[in-house]
């Protein structure tokens, strides 16, 4: 809430800094995983300036492009992507980490841009799908999923082209199954999950099988 | 009367989507990305009861919010709420922060409300009552063909089960919502829709204002499968208010909202008895049957929208056959048209009893299905079906796998309608020969778009390259909305027709009789300054109505985990004439897909103390996922002389039912109950202390009970058969 420190919601999210916050160090310390850098990090929030909880400046490198925006804190990814700077590739579908249709590339790695605070994209290279295709030139990947049918309504698509952008990135040569599993954190309601596997073999240089067998049909065939 | 051309250049191959790059760049913008200047985000406030009397809303505090600009409420006070999640008010403001935080400061004074949300007890005539003056139960409507009784008496063999289906949710990864400018007095409306018009002519009947002052677009949307159609309230609520804000205003439910009020496939309890002579033959049916749509269903409504009623015996004729179906209310979300209304449900319990049926005569279910079928065109799928599946070699009698993870084979068969009817077109040539074509219609992802530039270049002779196809706009030739798989046997014959009427028309302005090739530009310099449009209407003899299609399923069943693995499914389906092999291909394994969601792993799961739905988001109401898809063949029959028809909902249909025979044939023991998780499984198979091994419990029996106290009505003309229609 701008401007008003006192009508805080007892109910609202709690982000990890205000988790470490509410707790004492002894706590954190008493943790058995990671016990340390939690200690350690709780020290490195008590000594920083508290942000928010109004707008501040943030800058993302989105696209190869520097974008200036003026967000709350508490903004993900996503929503400064989408509201803030009109940049709508990323879809919001489940906003909780369980669909992938916001999945952007982070210095090259698909991350759920709905799971992330845009503060803390600050300084990281951000690619969405709007960021592939260079001049109008359709990628390797995008191409196959074109040529595939590897979408319906479209609306997971921009996630599943990041997914696979950035599987074959890391390995060239995948087989089905290994597609399979990259791409086991994106969801496709209209059922496009065959032909998304087929794209990404296809971009990886395999070819595919038809899609389907047609039979000429007339009266006769059923004599 | 027109006619489509005997050996077509571009009808009937795989092409590619004319949209495609536009949707792998993020260049598609859907109603959801829409953000014209000054746009304000919007978001709905939701009854925290699952029934109550709401008698104030103080939304004062959230008024001063700052960043909101407008907050309206939806319905006059005091009134009742029926489900978890009814909407009571709505907010807009200059971001979705800003909106949380003033949803969180609105206040409501109500009265709480025994609710009821479990079907089986809400049949119960003294059970809480959605509304209070009538029944949760409707009026059970009866059909009845030939002296059933008598036909059982007399009959060689009777099985008789109990069949549950579950409630379903749509869940379009784009939820239900548009973005919506109010200015002076006329609306612009960016509907994620299945129906333009629709929303048009909703929108225009609650705000009290003429259609002509309403534009509805919706060039993407992100699916829809039933549930998209008409102004929902999201969209008049986000009219108000962008009026009262003035300033437009991007409405979409969260996926929360999704789970609990934008529609779902309504549930099913199946009683069913069929008998058959010795030989296999059918001879008697009875079948009895209740579920909810929510609020939608039950005595209030009279079945009402979203009505739990679907078609029995579903493809099979048996002459002496007995029919009581009803619907109850329960305190949840409505039902909605939800892909093949009522066939998944009817198809799941007549392929699972016909299965047990032949085990019982030691048929081979492909047989049972070849004798019994009235189809010609589906018998003969049966058998092109089992020789491409391995049929015979892979079907074994149920639970002779000896494994622990045992293998089991499955079919099943469906039928619907997808013809086409009323819908305009026009096609506008311009001077410099590039053509536009525009259509009312709406793409949800079926690829309409596609298909109307592949008639095109038909009958222009034109690569479909060089046609702007322009859909989704209240401004273009009216159609109807995309539902019934009614959308390409609608929209292709409009469109060829309009697009011949522009060749025609060039040939006489131009005066040329050739007018393709190297003279089209040519003859479209010849219109001088002026585009020409020629108009087209959807006419008889281009599409045609009424296919079959059967698949066939293949699982592999875990019987330590339960945990089910469809491991093929094999679908050969009918068509009319393909415009597009390749977006019907995908459109087939969608339905699949969907099918085996329905048939393993969807499930609206509903809290009967608390009237809340548990499961609203996709970690705990579980869509199939990359690592759940089989091998899936497809096999389409091309019959071009049948002219056009739909396939979207006849590929889903049969899929679950497949499925569950196979996991039947695979253990020996039916999972009766959709979806058949692992527990339904172990269940099964007596490994779970304490619960029953088939679902026909006291609890149903007793339910049962009450559903044959109620008098009965005579079924209507829509309760003898749903949309679909028999080949």
């Amino acid at each position: 809430m701008k401007n008003d420190s006192n009508r805080r919601s007892s109910t609202g999210p709690l982000s990890r800094r205000q988790f470490l916050k509410g707790l004492g160090t002894s706590a954190v310390a008493s943790a058995a995983v990671g016990a340390e850098s939690l200690a350690a990090e709780l020290q490195t929030i008590n000594e920083e300036k508290v942000s928010g909880p109004g707008p501040q400046p943030v800058t993302l490198e989105i696209n190869g492009k520097t974008t200036s925006l003026n967000v709350e804190p508490r903004v993900t990814l996503l929503d400064a992507l989408r509201y803030h700077a009109g940049i709508t590739g990323p879809k919001e579908v489940c906003d909780r980490a369980t669909c992938g249709a916001c999945t952007v590339l982070l210095d090259g790695d698909p991350v759920y841009s709905c799971m992330m605070l845009a503060v803390d994209a600050q300084g990281r290279e951000i690619t969405t799908v709007e960021g592939l295709a260079r001049n109008g030139q359709l990628t390797k990947v995008q191409e196959a999923f074109l040529e595939c049918d590897a979408m319906m309504c479209g609306f997971c698509t921009p996630g599943f082209v990041l997914g696979v952008t950035a599987l074959l990135e890391k390995n060239p040569h995948p087989t089905e199954q290994e597609v399979r599993q990259a791409c086991s954190g994106n969801i496709c309601r209209c059922g496009t999950q065959p032909h998304i596997v087929h794209a990404a073999m296809k971009a990886s240089g395999v070819e595919t099988p038809a899609p389907a067998e047609v039979i000429k049909w007339s009266d006769e065939n059923l004599a | 009367m027109k006619t489509w051309p005997d050996k077509p250049t571009y009808l009937g191959k795989f092409h590619t989507r004319v949209d495609g790059a536009a949707k792998v760049t993020g260049a598609a913008k859907y109603p959801s990305d829409m953000q014209p200047p000054g746009w304000l985000y919007g978001m709905i406030y939701r009854s925290p009861w699952p029934a109550a009397q709401i008698d104030a809303i103080n939304i004062e505090e959230a008024r001063r919010t700052p960043g909101i600009k407008a907050v309206v409420l939806s319905g006059d006070l005091p009134r009742k709420v029926r489900y978890y999640g009814e909407e009571l008010a709505a907010v807009a403001g200059t971001s979705k922060q800003a909106c949380l935080d003033a949803l969180r400061a609105i206040r409501v004074e109500a009265v709480p409300l025994p609710h009821v949300v479990k079907e089986t007890e809400a049949v119960h005539p003294a059970s809480t009552r959605v509304f209070p003056d009538y029944p949760n139960l409707s009026e059970p409507s009866v059909r009845e063909e030939g002296d059933v009784d008598a036909a059982f008496a007399k009959a060689d063999v009777t099985v008789e089960g109990y069949y549950t289906t579950q409630v379903q949710l749509h869940h379009s990864l784009e939820t239900h919502g548009n973005t919506v400018d109010a200015q002076g007095d006329e609306i612009t409306v960016w509907a994620s829709t299945q129906g333009v018009f629709s929303v048009r002519d909703g929108l225009a009947d609650s705000l009290n204002i003429p259609q002509n002052k309403i534009r509805v677009l919706s060039e993407y949307m992100g699916g829809g499968f039933g549930s998209k159609f008409g102004a929902g309230i999201e969209c008049l609520l986000a009219a108000r208010l962008s009026q009262a804000a003035g300033a437009p205003v991007r409405l979409l439910l969260t996926r929360y909202d999704e789970a609990l009020a934008a529609g779902n496939r309504p549930s099913s309890f199946q009683k069913v008895k069929l008998a058959a002579t010795r030989d296999g033959k059918l001879v008697a049916y009875e079948m009895e049957s209740f579920g909810t749509a929510g609020f939608a269903a039950g005595g209030a409504t009279g079945g009402g929208a979203g009505r739990a009623k679907f078609p029995s015996p579903y493809i099979y004729k048996v002459p002496n056959t007995r029919v009581k179906q009803a619907g109850v209310a329960t305190n949840a979300g409505a039902g909605r048209a939800f892909r093949a209304p009522g066939n998944p449900p009817a198809s799941f319990g007549m392929e699972s009893i016909l299965d047990e049926l032949a085990v019982k005569l030691g048929m081979d279910p492909v047989e049972i299905r070849i004798k019994n079928d009235t189809s010609e065109i589906r018998r003969k799928e049966y058998r092109i079906g089992a020789e491409r599946f391995g049929w015979k070699q892979k079907y074994h009698p149920p639970g002779s796998s000896a494994d622990i993870v045992k293998v089991g084979v499955g079919c099943a068969g469906a039928t619907w309608g997808g013809g086409g009817r009323n819908s305009q077109a026009e096609a506008q040539i311009n001077p410099d020969g590039a053509v536009e074509v525009r259509c009312g219609t709406q793409d949800l992802g079926t690829g309409t778009r596609t298909v109307i530039a592949m008639v095109a270049a038909e009958a222009f002779g034109l690569p479909p390259e060089q046609i702007t196809v322009r859909i989704a706009d209240t401004r273009f030739p009216p159609s109807g909305s995309s539902g019934g798989s009614r959308t390409v046997s609608s929209v292709a014959p409009a469109v060829y027709d309009a697009c011949t009427n522009a060749v025609a028309e060039l040939k006489s302005i131009s005066g040329m009789d050739n007018v393709t090739g190297d003279n089209w530009n040519t003859a479209c310099r010849k219109l001088g300054m002026n585009p020409h449009v020629a108009s087209g209407r959807w006419q008889e003899g281009l599409s045609s109505r009424g296919i079959g299609g059967v698949q066939f399923a293949e699982v592999a069943v875990d019987t330590e985990t339960g945990f089910v693995k469809v491991q093929k499914i094999l679908c050969v389906q009918d068509c009319g004439l393909i415009v597009n092999y390749l977006t019907a291909t995908s459109q087939v394994n969608g339905g699949i897909i969907q099918g085996i969601g329905y048939a393993l792993y969807e499930d609206r799961v509903m809290d009967a103390q608390s009237g809340l739905v548990l499961n609203p988001n996709f970690e705990t109401y579980k869509l199939p996922g990359m690592l759940d898809i089989p091998q899936i063949e497809v096999i389409l029959l091309d019959m071009p002389h049948r002219g056009v028809i739909g396939i979207g909902e006849p590929v889903h249909i049969p899929t679950a039912a497949a499925v569950a025979n196979a996991v039947a044939n695979a253990l020996g023991v039916r999972i009766d109950s959709l979806p058949i998780t692992p527990d339904k499984v172990l269940a099964a198979l007596g490994k779970v202390p304490g619960r029953p091994e088939r679902i026909a419990s006291a609890e149903l029996k007793k339910a049962f009970d009450h559903f044959n106290r109620m008098p009965v009505v005579a079924a209507d003309e829509i309760d003898k058969f749903a949309l679909g229609a028999p080949v």
